[in-house]
């Protein structure tokens, strides 16, 4: 097994947004390799000016809980996903961008983040980042 | 051999870690990269991962109002 993190961010939810590119990043800090599958609802956070925009997975409350949330991680100095995105990067992670949510959901390669994503690929690059992974999540 | 400064005061998880990664990192062999902070869980797994990399761990030292410093040899 190598010391590697495979992360399949199936969620768009802003909160599990946050949670995987954190995972991500302390993969990268401890000295693992780290890659993140974007597919189905996360790769709409990938779209231009879609990053921040996810709903809260849980207590939303039409955005107001989404909002206070929001608020709480600004007190607590939480990065925003932006600076733990380019963190993540420079890092030497990895972004996947599914391309069969793509072809599923309409989103053409020009309505992406292409500055954010490393290559654009199926199931069987997301499965040859896992074979040697010691850590593998689907959030 | 060169010494690089990390000031993580007042930031919060994941970003000592990452600041310490970054500098180690741009450090060559023998460089020291020095982080301050004051985020308590970094204080223990910032030495973790200089362990996990097997980077040389200097000193961990306590300094006023829960500051932290934590010198690792690349």
């Amino acid at each position: 097994m190598a010391n590697k993190a495979a992360i399949i961010v199936h969620s768009g939810d802003m909160d599990k947004i946050y949670s995987a590119l954190i995972l991500g990043n302390g993969a990268l800090a401890m000295g693992l390799e780290a890659s993140l599958f974007f597919t189905f609802w996360g790769l709409q956070r990938l779209k231009k000016g879609g990053l921040e925009k996810g709903p809260l997975s849980k207590m939303n409350m039409l955005g107001l809980g989404r909002w206070m949330i929001k608020r709480k991680m600004k007190q607590a100095r939480v990065a925003p996903l932006e600076k733990l995105f380019g963190d993540f990067l420079e890092l030497g992670g990895k972004v996947l961008a599914c391309d069969l949510t793509m072809e599923i959901m309409g989103v053409r390669k020009e309505d992406l983040r292409d500055d954010l994503i490393t290559d654009y690929c199926g199931v069987g690059t997301y499965m040859n980042e896992a074979r040697d992974a010691s850590v593998t999540l689907f959030i | 051999m060169a010494e690089i400064k990390v000031n993580c005061v007042g930031e919060t998880c994941p970003v000592p870690l990452v600041e310490t990664r970054k500098a180690l990192r741009q450090a060559k062999a023998g460089d020291i990269v020095e982080v301050c902070g004051t985020h308590p869980a970094s204080k223990k797994e910032i030495p973790m991962a200089a362990k996990a990399m097997g980077l040389e761990l200097l000193e961990v030292r306590d300094g006023a109002d829960g500051t932290w410093k934590i010198r690792i040899r690349r």
